[in-house]
């Protein structure tokens, strides 16, 4: 990543490092025991923030919790629009059927992902709720009604042209960037 | 075609490496859609595709239809025996009419080589190779591909395929060549010099007329159906002498001190090509090969549908 005057550190990695504690304690803090709820984490940039906090749970409160990740591909709404759309394995190995779901991605923009996951969610069972959580929200592009349940910062640009990165350097850091598509 | 994306699939020839790959990649993810209970999505739920089988067909036609339906299309299906093809309509003017009932995607079985090429340069939709003649089979050579890949737990690189048979009138021979040379595999062909092309060897695979001295040499076996109805001529004096010469029973399945995968595209003719304890044993992927089908055959429809194999 080399410097430039279009790119903006939204998150260095101590700052999301504890975004993904705070996760742990308020999933703790809303499901109290998680032995009836699973962390789903989305394809493909969403299964190593779902990981993280998954993780930072189990070392919490010494619990393993249910862990699944989830490709929405088939359920999108622009197929045969253009676009490349090469599907990632979904790999829930559990009947979601009456379990507390929470589906994490690490950036939330228009909400069509979202919508298209819920639908792609359904095919493993009816689950009794499912919970958005994400890294970045970006607040005035929605085009769909769906809103986050937990959320680590929010960016109210209404700038088409930048776009949010989060870039893992591994399990244990990741860095979140504001970037201009020109750059 | 070296773009990267296409807008038929006509042929196996001429795909790359990689594209044949995202076929695979995204067909796994239908293997395990297909064992959900749920085993529809909505992917394709604004396309039409219209199946036009000119050729009988069974399997071929049915486990199209499936992946069809379960991407969530609309499906019109159409045979030569009940249509105005009889009346003497052409090949163009049947498909044009069809099309302007706003169908989007057209799967089609001819029997004439070269028919899926000759529609693609006529009309505007995206046409997809079900068998045509003698020429291509491009999906039956994609999931026996990724049947043999998925047996040798992803790797298909190295391994020696044997066909053995009919490869003078098979479709399934020549898009098979080409889709496992594209993978790295290795190929031979083997059956008696009256059905062997004498081209076949351009194509860089090898060729056997000793079926024993073969399988020693192979991974996998995949018996071709003996094509009665393509013989206008006598390529061989009885069947029960080819039975005997070229095809696959326990006796000779037990003299191989080694593990064979076989295959068969299927139909299969019990006691010709293949006996039945052979075609039933464990070492026969040939029901797997089915039901991989519906899985390749989606995800050619749902890669071709966002032009983007």
């Amino acid at each position: 990543m080399n410097n430039n005057s279009a790119q903006k550190i939204l998150l260095n990695s101590q700052k999301a490092d504890l975004i993904i504690r705070r996760f742990a304690f308020e999933l703790i803090e809303n499901h109290g025991s998680l032995s009836n709820s699973a962390i789903i984490g989305l394809q493909p940039r969403g299964t190593e923030l779902a990981l993280a906090v998954k993780n930072a749970v189990s070392e919490i409160t010494g619990e393993d919790v249910k862990f699944g990740t989830l490709d929405h591909t088939f359920y999108r709404d622009d197929i045969s629009r253009g676009g490349i759309h090469i599907p990632k394995p979904s790999k829930i190995d559990f009947s979601t059927e009456n379990l507390r779901i929470i589906l994490i991605d690490d950036v939330l923009y228009t909400g069509r992902s979202i919508r298209a996951a819920i639908d792609a969610m359904m095919r493993f069972g009816r689950p009794s709720d499912i919970e958005l959580m994400v890294m970045v929200d970006r607040i005035h592009q929605r085009e769909v009604p769906i809103k986050p349940d937990y959320k680590g910062v929010s960016i109210d640009s209404r700038n088409t042209e930048q776009f949010v990165k989060v870039d893992w350097k591994d399990q244990s850091e990741v860095t979140v960037w504001l970037l201009d598509k020109k750059s | 075609m070296n773009s990267g994306v296409i807008k038929h699939l006509l042929g196996i020839k001429g795909l790359e490496k990689s594209q044949i790959e995202s076929i695979f990649q995204t067909a796994e993810n239908f293997s395990e859609l297909l064992q959900a209970p749920v085993k529809k999505t909505p992917a394709l739920r604004d396309i039409t595709i219209a199946n036009l089988f000119f050729e009988n067909s069974t399997r071929t036609r049915v486990s199209f239809e499936l992946a069809e339906k379960r991407l969530g299309a609309d499906v019109v299906n159409f045979s030569s025996s009940s249509s105005s093809v009889k009346k003497g309509e052409t090949l163009i003017d049947t498909v044009k009419n069809i099309l302007s009932m706003k169908v989007d995607m057209i799967v089609m079985r001819h029997p004439a080589p070269g028919a899926c090429q000759f529609l693609a340069k006529h009309v505007n939709s995206q046409i997809v190779n079900a068998g045509d003649g003698t020429h291509e089979h491009p999906t039956q050579a994609l999931l026996d591909a990724f049947s043999i890949r998925n047996h040798f737990n992803g790797n298909i690189e190295g391994k020696r395929v044997l066909i053995v048979g009919d490869i003078k009138h098979s479709r399934v021979a020549l898009s098979n060549i080409y889709c496992l040379q594209a993978l790295g595999a290795e190929v031979m062909v083997c059956g008696p010099a009256t059905l062997i092309p004498k081209y076949i060897e351009t194509l860089g695979v090898k060729v056997s007329h000793n079926l024993d001295e073969a399988l020693k040499w192979a991974d996998v076996a995949n018996m071709l159906r003996i094509q009665l109805e393509r013989q206008d001529s006598r390529f061989f004096p009885s069947l029960k002498e080819y039975s005997k010469l070229y095809g696959l029973d326990m006796d000779r399945l037990n003299k191989l001190d080694k593990e064979l995968l076989i295959m068969h595209p299927g139909p299969i003719n019990r006691g010709v090509e293949i006996s039945s304890e052979v075609a039933d044993s464990d070492h026969s992927i040939i029901l797997q090969q089915v039901e991989n089908g519906v899985a390749i055959r989606m995800a050619v429809l749902f890669l071709l549908a966002q032009r983007n194999l």
